[in-house]
């Protein structure tokens, strides 16, 4: 099936977030749309999911024009989506998700006929190797599982055109393997797919044909040999520097130490966190490398003191710093760039300007005696989003209104207004552009110049190797082994896997 | 506006689905829809008004052969509800003193004293992400304390009303921390916990009046004896007008509140606890001890609206001190988004309704219940902004225009 938009514009308002973009998706490819966040890809798949009515254009299959009045009716007409947020009922099964919406019934009872949607499940699963068991229940899945899920939706439907939003933003490095030779196996089997990202490493792996996307513009169309600078200055609108400019760390004193770190859940009595010990000294910047979810998010919460420690110190600066309140732990020196902003990070609905006071408010000079000063937390705010160019409409726009890439900056930026000995950051670039990732390394190489002992915790090698003075791999709540930053992507990938390093290299 | 109502129909990106959702929708909805609910309520209220007096279902009777007749009847009708209202709420321009005239006026403000103190409190509580339902409960046990100082002790002038208040403050914040301090050790919900509370100080009140401690002397009824005159609000406008000092004691509240809730860093604290409770923590913040806090504040506000029963209009204590006052003040504080400045002219339309139930009896000869359904019906549509701003056409609220690519 041939899927085409011809100038499809879509206007909210003033703003216009598609303008007369045309694309053409031939079936047996993968058409990658690449753009920035807040370019207007999404709006524009919405346009063809039939959740937004266009101001403008038409979509036509195989060259016949057809008009989605929702969802419904481009699922009819063999086009699926998969949603960067998934649409899964969590208490179900895989089978009855698939089967939501389209249930088909059995017998003269008419009872749901789960055995078809097993089959089918069991049927597409096997088709493209998805390991998926019909009657796992959803919310105990992984997201690489979930989003599988998603995709075999889709399939049951008989999509022949296949949308997938943003679908790596979840997902580890290794899932995102596998899900790029799902990609690759779907097309071969015929379908179109859609790939709508920003990342430049997958559209080069994966794509047949690359339409760009700028401010709601198509600003033009690239081959996947195209070089990953070329993509970037292309879809930015400027030169991008793929590698960040850094020196040579000139570490000082060890700045933390941790010895035996030990956190139990409360609930599970699950280990997370098995005898960690490591040291960072000033000015150099250790990033912590693993598969998500084998106790990064643990170890930085419980230097925080968000989590409590069941065994084990942390020194910061000579001090011990464990068992203090978050308080303590923040007027101690920490900064801390939460894994997920927007819910640790930020509050949507303050304004910019209280969000950047958010764990300054009761300091000098944004309050005397209990009165906060609203002339300084206004200072601040305009000095700070200058500083750190955060592209909003103003210091009261709420925090939660700007792009993940802004946000992220505006959490920074309060962060690194207090002085620091140690700066947290976990997954400081999830989620966002290209333009901003350059600029979130550029301050945190910053910090760490200033003498700042920096931690980031990353679940993407590219930001380790960019960043990483030394590296440490964490493996089911322990650090397998701490490596020089030249060390190769093969020894990281099986150290991720739980190898040892003298085993891995 | 084509492009708005597109709009309003995209559909919002997943969120966990929440009653706070619900709150945070109602308090953030703008001003414009807000005064369009009470509108429409009026409206609707005029067209029950209308639907039950006989003089118009007479003339609709013969509506084919005189259509005017039916629409005679219903101006006139509704001309005279309206009229009532204005009468009974804001001014009497049919009086012959000047007092007499401005007189309604007081009697609203007076009415909307209580609901002022009560909407304060539960505003606050519902910006830092508490359901407090436990006014009512609140404000009895204040009232309770307040009323005991008042007959019982013996105080010099001056003295004797700084301590009854305090008594009615104190009180409520006594009832306010127990499920403060539930929630925020054991998780206890607040809504199950402050409804329950309420019972228990119904039921307080009504074992307490049987004591001689309290039951008036040489009474069966459940009533207290009245509070001394050293330890009532003194009456700002003379002795001719019920419109006490804790008016503007509540007023000084409402700027108090508005400083601590715009200005102190502990209001920052609660309303960032309020509106994202895991970066507050993250942000360093103590959320146990803002969730007991907010609670505590809320049942000394409520306090205080029992002070303005118990030493201000009734000087009494009964059962029924509370009336409706605690749930009522929850539609104030709604309807005043929760803001100190709306929550007063939220309040002060309420004082007018309830002021103006017995001119709409006696002048209009409409049942003072027409009153509670112009109340319920303001619940109803400041509790579904969407249909307000579908009635009146009124835009959406900005969508987020950085619709994630």
């Amino acid at each position: 099936m041939k899927l085409e938009l011809r100038e499809i514009t879509k206007r909210f308002g003033d703003f216009t977030a598609n303008d007369a973009i045309s694309i053409v998706v031939e079936s047996g490819t993968v058409h990658a749309l690449l753009g920035e966040n807040g370019a207007g890809k999404s709006t524009l798949m919405n346009v063809l999911f039939g959740l937004y009515d266009p101001d403008g254009g038409e979509i036509l299959l195989d060259d016949q024009p057809v008009e989605f009045t929702g969802p419904g009716d481009a699922m009819a007409a063999g086009i699926g989506m998969v949603h960067q947020h998934f649409m899964l009922v969590h208490p179900f099964t895989v089978a009855e998700n698939v089967m939501l919406g389209h249930e088909d019934v059995v017998g003269p009872a008419k009872l749901l006929d789960l055995e078809a949607a097993r089959a089918r499940v069991r049927e597409i699963s096997h088709r493209f190797g998805f390991n998926v068991d019909p009657d796992a229940v959803v919310e105990d899945l992984s997201v690489g599982a979930q989003q599988r899920v998603e995709i075999i939706k889709a399939l049951s439907r008989d999509a022949e055109v296949l949308i997938l939003d943003e679908p790596t933003a979840v997902l580890t490095p290794q899932e995102t393997d596998e899900l790029l030779s799902i990609v690759k196996d779907l097309r071969d089997s015929g379908t179109a797919v859609v790939l709508i990202t920003h990342k430049l490493r997958e559209v080069k792996a994966v794509a047949d044909t690359i339409t760009v996307i700028r401010r709601g513009k198509v600003v033009g169309t690239a081959e996947p040999t195209a070089s990953q600078e070329e993509l970037a200055s292309l879809m930015v609108g400027r030169d991008v520097s793929m590698t960040v400019d850094k020196g040579p760390a000139d570490p000082g004193e060890a700045m933390l130490v941790v010895e035996d770190l030990t956190v139990v859940d409360d609930a599970t009595q699950v280990t997370q966190l098995d005898r960690v010990s490591f040291d960072v000294r000033g000015g150099e910047i250790l990033a912590i490398a693993g598969v998500q979810g084998n106790g990064q998010t643990e170890l930085a919460e419980a230097i925080l003191g968000v989590v409590p420690t069941a065994a084990g110190t942390v020194r910061l600066d000579g001090e011990t710093v464990t068992g203090r309140s978050i308080r303590q732990a923040l007027d101690a020196g920490i900064g801390f760039v939460p894994e997920d902003r927007t819910t640790d990070g930020i509050v949507a609905e303050f304004t910019n300007a209280n969000n950047l006071i958010l764990d300054l408010y009761d300091r000098a000079p944004f309050s005397k005696a209990g009165a906060i000063s609203p002339s300084v937390v206004r200072e601040n705010a305009q000095k700070q989003v200058e500083r750190f160019d955060v592209r909003t409409t103003g210091i009261d726009a709420l925090t939660g209104s700007l792009s993940g890439g802004n946000q992220q900056k505006v959490v920074l930026a309060r962060e690194l207004t207090r002085e620091l000995k140690l700066l947290i950051a976990s997954q400081p670039t999830r989620g966002l552009d290209v333009g901003s990732i350059e600029f979130v390394h550029k301050r945190i190489i910053e910090e760490r110049d200033k003498g700042v002992a920096c931690i980031i915790i990353s679940s993407e090698l590219d930001e380790v190797y960019a960043l990483a003075d030394r590296i440490a791999v964490m493996y089911h709540g322990r650090i397998v082994g701490i490596v020089p930053p030249d060390t190769d992507r093969d020894t990281l990938g099986l150290m991720m896997a739980g190898a040892h390093e003298e085993e891995a290299a | 506006m084509s492009d708005q109502t597109t709009a309003t129909e995209a559909p919002q990106q997943e969120r966990p689905g929440r009653a706070s959702t619900v709150l945070r929708e109602i308090l953030s909805s703008s001003t414009l829809v807000v005064v369009m609910a009470v509108v429409a309520s009026l409206l609707i209220g005029g067209v029950l008004i209308v639907l039950v007096d006989e003089g118009v279902q007479e003339a609709a009777g013969y509506f084919f052969s005189r259509p005017g007749d039916t629409f005679t009847a219903i101006f006139d009708e509704l001309g005279a509800a309206y009229s009532a209202m204005f009468t009974g709420a804001v001014l009497n321009l049919d009086a012959d003193t000047f007092a007499q005239t401005i007189r309604p006026f007081t009697q609203t403000l007076t009415m909307a004293t209580p609901l002022i103190f009560a909407g304060l409190g539960l505003g606050i509580g519902f910006r830092a992400g508490m359901f407090n339902i436990g006014a009512q409960g609140q404000l009895l046990i204040g009232a309770t304390v307040g009323a005991y100082i008042g007959f019982t002790w013996d105080l010099p002038w001056g003295l004797h009303l700084l301590v009854a208040i305090l008594g009615c403050l104190v009180g409520g914040a006594f009832w306010g921390f127990i499920p403060g301090i539930l929630k925020a050790r054991t998780g206890a919900h607040e809504v199950i916990v402050t409804i329950m509370l309420n019972y228990v100080a119904l039921n307080l009140v009504a074992w307490l009046l049987t004591f001689d401690a309290f039951q008036r002397e040489g009474s069966n009824n459940p009533i207290s004896p009245i509070v001394a005159e050293t330890a009532q609000y003194p009456k700002i406008l003379g002795s001719q007008f019920n419109l006490h000092l804790g008016f503007l004691f509540a007023l000084a509240c409402a700027f108090g509140v508005w400083w601590l809730m715009e200005r102190s860093t502990l209001g920052f604290e609660l309303r960032a606890v309020g509106a994202n409770a895991n970066a507050a923590r993250t942000a360093g913040m103590n959320v146990t001890r803002a969730t007991v806090l907010v609670m505590v504040i809320a049942g000394a506000l409520a306090g205080l609206a029992g002070s303005a029963q118990v030493l201000g209009t009734e000087k009494v204590l009964t059962t029924a001190t509370a009336g409706s006052l605690g749930f009522d003040a929850i539609t104030v504080a709604l309807l005043g988004r929760s803001r100190p400045l709306g929550t007063v002219l939220a309040a002060i339309l309420f004082g007018g309704l309830r002021a103006s139930g017995p001119t709409l009896q006696v002048q209009a000869g409409l049942p003072v219940d027409i009153v509670f359904v112009i109340q319920a019906l303001i619940v109803l549509f400041i509790a579904a902004p969407p249909l307000v701003r579908s009635m009146f056409r009124l835009p959406a609220p900005a969508i987020e225009k950085e619709v994630a690519a």
